[in-house]
């Protein structure tokens, strides 16, 4: 005959793991929430973020790119398409510069390869779209995106320059 | 007006407008019973729940109950129709009859029979046709697997279910709901409810309770892992809708049966203060909160677990208790604790 656990049995019947259960559970009850209310709350973000591309300009208003195909040949999932003539001055610059945001990524490459710190992955990462034709960004759509995130973008850069 | 009152078209229309105030009463709890029940588990688990559609989220209930009426009714082809739309009208309707005799206060029922217990128990034992027609008429495999496990389980449990009342019965002399309260009404308050002298019974009751509503930790008609959500899966919509509200209002019923059995209905816990409806609506409260709880807390329990559970423990203990009650209140133990007859408590 095998013995009886007695405390065992005592605990069964006194419902002490649901005891032990709805203390820790009242615990957690008053405890301070995880939650982040996204969408009127955000997390913090590193300086080193990826988010959505742009290209940026020199404070003259000059564009950084100068076409020289570094990114695109770097780019693991072939997102980026250059096309790339002298202008009339001389200078070489890009005349078409495409990255398909639905193939990229967003690893970084483009920007670790790039010179002149031309294209950047800044801090936005609420880009979606309704249609998918959206995400086929051209070079005025990511030149936009440089005006627009400029004194972000050129924070981060700062911030992480000691590290690089 | 007042001699309207008191003929037979008035005395009928008087029993609707009751019918109707106890309709709304349980359709504006289910309203906020289920908001409730998700703010209680999203705070256990350290979430906020819902928040955004209204005042801390308090419209969510209804912006789900309109996108679940919005939705559009899929029929299985191979269902039988009149079944299929019958088992949740069943479920639904019976579970807001049983609620015909149920008071939240004294003399705040719409039906004061001298059997109610019985009646309560025969309605709610019905509501497991609900489940099964469901599960039969979706005629489809898992919903029959969900309807057939969600039978035995509430059968199982309506077994000890029943043996606990008899204890509280025996106790009181009588199976009107008013007579079960007024017979808690003593000079110790909250010490002169049957909690105390029922005291085990009043797990098992509650636990019991858990089972016989399909709640977690025994939610294995709809167990979402295995069986996908049991003898429902076939419902979308309006059906659904009626499932849903249906277990719900059943679950405030056996709320207010422990509150009632146990816990003193109306009646203060400190002696002293005035009895009435807000202590019954707040001891219903305390005990959704602890369901809410549970299904925060608990693992759901394995199938042959649950039936060695009803079968071999709580069976036994409230068959012994049955007859420790019987003895007890025979030779009036306890000051006649057990025996509230007949000392006329």
């Amino acid at each position: 005959m095998s013995q009886i656990d007695y405390t065992r049995a005592a605990k069964y019947f006194l419902l002490a793991d649901f005891v032990k259960g709805f203390a820790l559970g009242m615990k957690y009850f008053f405890a301070p929430k995880a939650t982040v209310n996204y969408p009127h709350e955000k997390g913090p973000l590193s300086p080193r973020f990826r988010g959505e591309h742009a290209l940026r300009r020199y404070p003259n208003g000059e564009e950084r790119c100068i076409a020289c195909k570094l990114c695109e040949a770097v780019c693991p999932a072939q997102a980026i398409t250059i096309d790339a003539e002298p202008r009339d001055d001389g200078s070489r610059r890009t005349t078409r510069y495409d990255i398909d945001m639905t193939k990229c990524i967003y690893c970084g490459f483009c920007q670790e390869a790039c010179p002149v710190d031309a294209i950047v992955e800044g801090p936005n990462f609420e880009f979606s779209t309704e249609t998918r034709e959206e995400l086929f960004y051209n070079k005025e759509k990511l030149l936009e995106n440089g005006d627009r995130w400029e004194s972000e973008i050129a924070r981060n850069l700062e911030m992480d320059a000691p590290y690089r | 007006m007042a001699e309207f009152l008191t003929t037979p078209a008035g005395i009928a229309l008087i029993l609707v407008a009751q019918g109707l105030l106890m309709a709304i009463f349980l359709l504006l709890s289910a309203y906020f019973l289920i908001y409730a029940d998700r703010k209680v588990w999203a705070a256990v688990q350290m979430r906020r729940g819902p928040n955004v559609v209204g005042a801390w989220g308090i419209l969510q209930s209804g912006a789900d109950m309109l996108k679940l009426v919005f939705k559009e009714i899929i029929v299985p082809a191979g269902s039988d129709k009149a079944v299929f739309f019958l088992a949740p009208l069943a479920s639904f309707f019976l579970a807001i009859a049983a609620w015909a005799v149920v008071p939240l206060n004294e003399g705040w029922e719409l039906s004061n029979i001298n059997v109610a217990i019985l009646y309560v128990f025969a309605v709610s034992s019905l509501e497991v046709y609900g489940v099964i027609m469901g599960g039969w008429a979706s005629n489809s495999k898992y919903p029959f697997l969900g309807s057939l496990r969600s039978a035995a389980q509430m059968i199982s449990y309506e077994v000890s279910i029943g043996l606990i009342i008899i204890g509280v019965i025996l106790s009181t002399g009588s199976m009107n709901f008013g007579d079960i309260v007024r017979a808690q009404d003593g000079d110790y308050g909250i010490f002169s409810w049957y909690w105390l002298p029922h005291f085990p019974m009043v797990f098992l009751f509650f636990i019991s309770a858990l089972a016989e509503t399909n709640r977690p930790p025994f939610d294995l008609p709809e167990a979402d892992s295995e069986l996908v959500a049991g003898f429902q899966v076939e419902y979308s919509s309006t059906p659904f809708l009626l499932f849903m509200a249906g277990e719900l209002i059943a679950v405030w019923l056996m709320c207010a049966l422990t509150a009632l059995l146990f816990f003193g209905g109306w009646l203060s816990p400190i002696p002293g203060l005035p009895d009435g409806p807000v202590w019954m609506i707040g001891k219903m409260a305390f005990f959704f909160f602890i369901f809410a709880m549970v299904k925060a807390i608990t693992p759901r329990y394995r199938y042959d677990q649950l039936m060695r559970l009803g079968w071999k423990v709580f069976l036994p203990m409230s068959l012994a208790w049955v007859v420790i009650v019987a003895f007890l209140a025979k030779f009036e133990a306890f000051g006649g604790a057990y025996a509230r007859w007949a000392i006329g408590g």
